[in-house]
Parts: structure tokens; C-alpha cells; sequence
């Protein structure tokens, strides 16, 4: 591959020795993104419930939650979380008399991204579960279905059909935040790319290629979403799209 | 107006039945209650939708609810199955009395188990049909009986296609997703998921009213080979001339009280003079 961008005088485009750390990088952005995804998830469909119920107690926390958190830039919020993260567990690790334990950047960064973007998610879900005609809840209701099996059976499969435009959003969005967890030390993409531009003193051209590796995983995304929502749209009449 | 008094009216216990209409129920017959809802009361806010309301239900009865719009009869019906939850009053089938808890704020809920055991027993057909969307009129009648009952699949499928051929939905219909049916055969469809539970009682909610008129009597038919064949059913109706041809009872509900109560006749020849109203304001 080298000798041949060699021969054509285009030396410049190749990887320069650094494919193995993009690759890495790339890996860990997308280990990053998928992880957080499954946590905000988990979070949002938690909090949405929360916001929901009609029991108070629940209520408040879940509207402190997503009000607070969507209100502080991102990049704060990681700060913070990371760092704090690290003293909570140290003062814990100290009362109860035990040594000294390190949070892993990579777990912190997940734990930080999954908080920051369930908050995303619960206002997501919310909406997606208010657009749920109540007549479907209250059938399954009257013949007999458990709380769970009414989840599970009707208001998941339901709810995603309004939950998904959305969801697929917040997920481009959560994907090129994973960006932001360089600073507190994971080499994900952006990392490895100023890497190999600060060696090779050819920064634009690693970060060009970094964009473009973000773009050929978000059109893929896009093409998992478009199928997701063509799947949770069957039954609709006229939606077929 | 005592809103609590015992329905007399009764209906000889048969499995096969014309049409009561202008019998008089005076006999009591000795078959046993088979629902008997006693003085629900209920409130919204400041707001009391019903005060007192009774309903007996012997085998085989169809009982149909009339009034005017807000008087409280879905409500009432409602109640029944507990998607809303009464203030007080009592709900027994087949002498066997849901017990209901105190809760906080004066609400009582009544043991999930017992819930889940009556709703089994008792199915409902909604005035919006309330399929599920996302499921093929095959999947929505068998949902129940084998997610509730513990139905095998085969069997549950089995009741389905019996039950759609009943109501006149054979074939293919079976494997279509609800949106893309007219609403009359929404309708019959959820009239079949009400059957496929083989319940002791259906309960109806205005089970016309959303329908175009030309699509009404294809339902209309199915709920009167219904009550041909002896089921208990509680119906709330706007369809005056159906409640006449097919109700052994019918209460009229007025400001969330039972205002008139007899049989079918009593739609002919109105005691009350609010049921007067009631019948010379719409068109017969």
C-alpha cells in the first residue's frame, strides 16, 4: 500500500505507520459510545419512568436529574464527574478501611457519558411514552396483563415507534461526544489522531481522516436506525417508508 | 330516587333467547346472581360521577346502560373491571367479593392477584376498539389466553380462528395489522379477542359509537348472537332500538344515579319523566 502511494507521489496519504493507533483509537471511541449508549438507555427508560409516576419522591429526583444535567455544558459535567468520582471513592475506600482503589479513565469515561446522555434520554422516552395512545395500555390492563408483561408487550414495542427519531439523534450526538473523554486521558480517535499529526507534523490531515472515520460510523448508525424505525413502525398504516 | 334497589327484572335462565322485548319481568327467578355491583360511588375532584349505582346480573342476562353523556354509565362500567378504581361500593361474581384495601387518601385498590383473576373473567370491548397496533389480529386475540390464561399456542391460535370465523372474519384477516381494516371488522376483531378469553361476562363501552353508520349493524349482529346464545353482558348504548330488541335490564343512569330500571319495555313505556326526555330527544 506504502509503495504505492509511494509511486504515485502521494506519500502524504498514507497512514504514515499509524493505522494500528487509529484503529485503537476508533475502537475505543466505538467501545466508549456503545457502552454509555447501553447505560443512557437503561437510564432514560428509568427516568422517564421516574418523571411519570405519580408517586412524588420519585418524581423530584428524576426532574432534578434531567434539569440539572442538561442545563451544564457536557464538558464541564465530565470535569466534574470525573474528578469527583475519584474523591467519592476515595473517602469511601478510606471510611471503610480499605486501600487505595483507582476508577479506571475508561470506566469513569462510560459512567460520565451514560449519566450525562440518560438525562437525554429520559426527556426521549417521556415524550415517546406520552405518545402512546392510553387505550392500548388500558386493553391490556383489562385483560389481565401484568405491569411487566403490559411494558414489555405493549408500551415497549409501542413506544419506540416515537422514541427512535429521537433516539437516533441523541445517539450521533453521544457518539462525537465521546470525543470530549481525550482530556481526561482515554486515546480514543481524536487522541490517536493529534498523535500521529504532532509526530508527522501533519495534524489536518490525521484530523480529516478522523472526520471521516466519524462519518462512515454514524451513516452506518443511521442505516441500523432506519431499519430499527421500519421495524417499530409495522402495523402503521401509511408510515411505510 | 333510591339509586340502590334490587333489580327485579330477571330473564328466564335459557341458553337460547328471542327477543324480551315487552315481556314483563315481573318473576324473580331463582338463579343466582352471577355479578352483583353494589353502591360504587365515585369522584373526580369535586366532581361526583356516581353516586350510588347498583347493577345484578344474573346468568344470561344482557343488561344495556343508557343516558344522556356524562350521566356516568361508562363510568360505572369502568368500575367494574377496575380500570377506574370506585370510591366505595362493592363488585361480587359469582358470590366471591373483591376486597378492596384502604389505600392512601381514601383510595382502595384490591388485591393484584384478585384483580388479575377478575379481569380474566370479565372481558371488555372498547368504543375505540383498543387493538394493539403493532400486532396482527391473530397475535392481539391470542395475546391474552396464552400470556394470562397459560394458554398453549396452539390452542390459543386454534380459539382465535374459531372465534374470528364467528364473528365473520375468516381467512386471511387473521395475519392484517388493525390499521388497515375498516372499523367494523376492528370491532368484530375485538369482540373475538374478548371471546378467545372465554370470559363469564363481556363488558361493552359504546361499542357503535365510533363507527361509521353504514358499519354499526355488522357489529350490532354479532353482539345479538351473542346474547342469543345466553351470555352475560353489560353493554353501555346509545343504540335505542338494539337495547330494546336484545337487553333483559336496562338501567337508565341520570347525574350518576340509577333514575329508571326495568326491562326492555321500560323503553317503550318510560315511567320517569327524565327517561321521557331522554327517549324524545333523539330520534327514533
Amino acid at each position: 500500500m506504502n509503495d504505492f502511494l509511494d509511486s504515485m507521489g502521494l506519500q502524504a496519504l498514507s497512514l504514515q505507520g499509524f493505522g494500528p493507533l487509529l484503529a485503537q483509537g476508533t475502537w475505543m471511541t466505538l467501545k466508549l459510545a456503545a457502552l454509555s449508549l447501553l447505560l443512557s438507555l437503561a437510564l432514560g427508560l428509568i427516568g422517564a419512568s421516574a418523571k411519570l409516576s405519580r408517586v412524588r419522591v420519585l418524581r423530584m429526583p428524576a426532574t432534578m436529574y434531567t434539569t440539572l444535567i442538561r442545563s451544564v455544558p457536557d464538558l464541564v459535567l465530565i470535569l466534574l464527574i470525573f474528578y469527583s468520582l475519584q474523591l467519592w471513592l476515595n473517602d469511601l475506600t478510606e471510611l471503610m478501611g480499605w486501600g487505595y482503589l483507582e476508577i479506571d479513565p475508561f470506566d469513569a469515561g462510560v459512567i460520565t457519558l451514560g449519566f450525562i446522555y440518560g438525562a437525554y434520554f429520559t426527556e426521549n422516552f417521556r415524550g415517546a411514552i406520552l405518545s402512546v395512545p392510553a387505550g392500548q395500555l388500558e386493553a391490556a390492563t383489562a385483560y389481565g396483563l401484568s405491569k411487566a408483561q403490559r411494558f414489555r408487550l405493549v408500551l415497549f414495542p409501542q413506544l419506540m415507534r416515537f422514541a427512535l427519531p429521537g433516539l437516533g439523534n441523541n445517539w450521533l450526538v453521544l457518539l462525537k461526544s465521546t470525543a470530549l473523554v481525550s482530556i481526561i486521558g482515554l486515546s480514543d480517535l481524536v487522541k490517536a489522531a493529534q498523535n500521529a499529526g504532532k509526530t508527522t507534523n501533519n495534524t489536518l490531515y490525521f484530523l480529516i481522516l478522523a472526520g471521516l472515520v466519524y462519518l462512515v460510523i454514524t451513516t452506518l448508525s443511521n442505516r441500523v436506525f432506519k431499519r430499527l424505525e421500519r421495524r417499530y413502525n409495522i402495523g402503521i398504516k401509511g408510515l411505510a417508508r | 330516587m333510591k339509586p340502590s334497589v334490587q333489580a327485579l327484572s330477571s330473564h328466564p335462565n335459557t341458553p337460547t333467547r328471542s327477543r324480551p322485548a315487552g315481556h314483563s319481568h315481573a318473576v324473580a327467578d331463582s338463579a343466582a346472581v352471577k355479578l352483583k355491583v353494589q353502591d360504587l360511588y365515585k369522584r373526580y375532584g369535586d366532581h361526583e360521577v356516581l353516586k350510588g349505582v347498583s347493577l345484578h346480573a344474573r346468568s344470561g342476562d344482557v343488561i344495556s346502560m343508557i343516558g344522556a353523556s356524562g350521566s356516568g354509565k361508562s363510568t360505572m362500567l369502568r368500575c367494574i373491571n377496575f380500570l377506574e378504581q370506585p370510591d366505595a361500593g362493592s363488585i361480587t361474581l359469582d358470590g366471591q367479593t373483591i376486597e378492596m384495601r384502604q389505600g392512601k387518601g381514601g383510595a382502595r385498590a384490591p388485591h393484584p392477584a384478585q384483580l388479575q383473576n377478575l379481569r380474566t373473567r370479565l372481558a371488555m370491548v372498547f368504543q375505540h376498539f383498543n387493538l394493539w397496533s403493532h400486532m396482527t389480529v391473530l397475535e392481539n386475540i391470542c395475546m391474552a389466553p396464552r400470556r394470562v390464561l397459560g394458554v398453549s399456542a396452539q390452542e390459543a391460535e386454534a380459539r382465535a380462528r374459531a372465534y374470528l370465523d364467528k364473528v365473520g372474519l375468516p381467512g386471511r384477516v387473521a395475519d392484517q395489522y388493525p390499521a388497515f381494516l375498516s372499523g367494523g371488522q376492528q370491532q368484530r376483531v375485538a369482540i373475538a379477542r374478548a371471546l378467545a378469553m372465554e370470559p363469564e361476562i363481556i363488558l361493552f363501552d359504546e361499542p357503535t359509537s365510533a363507527l361509521d353508520p353504514e358499519l354499526v349493524g355488522e357489529v350490532l349482529k354479532v353482539i345479538q348472537t351473542l346474547a342469543e346464545e345466553g351470555r352475560t353482558m353489560v353493554m353501555v348504548t346509545h343504540e335505542m332500538g338494539f337495547a330494546r330488541q336484545v337487553s333483559s335490564q336496562v338501567l337508565f343512569l341520570h347525574q350518576g344515579r340509577v333514575e329508571e330500571q326495568g326491562g326492555a319495555e321500560i323503553l317503550d313505556q318510560p315511567r320517569s319523566e327524565r327517561l321521557q326526555q331522554f327517549l324524545s330527544n333523539r330520534l327514533k
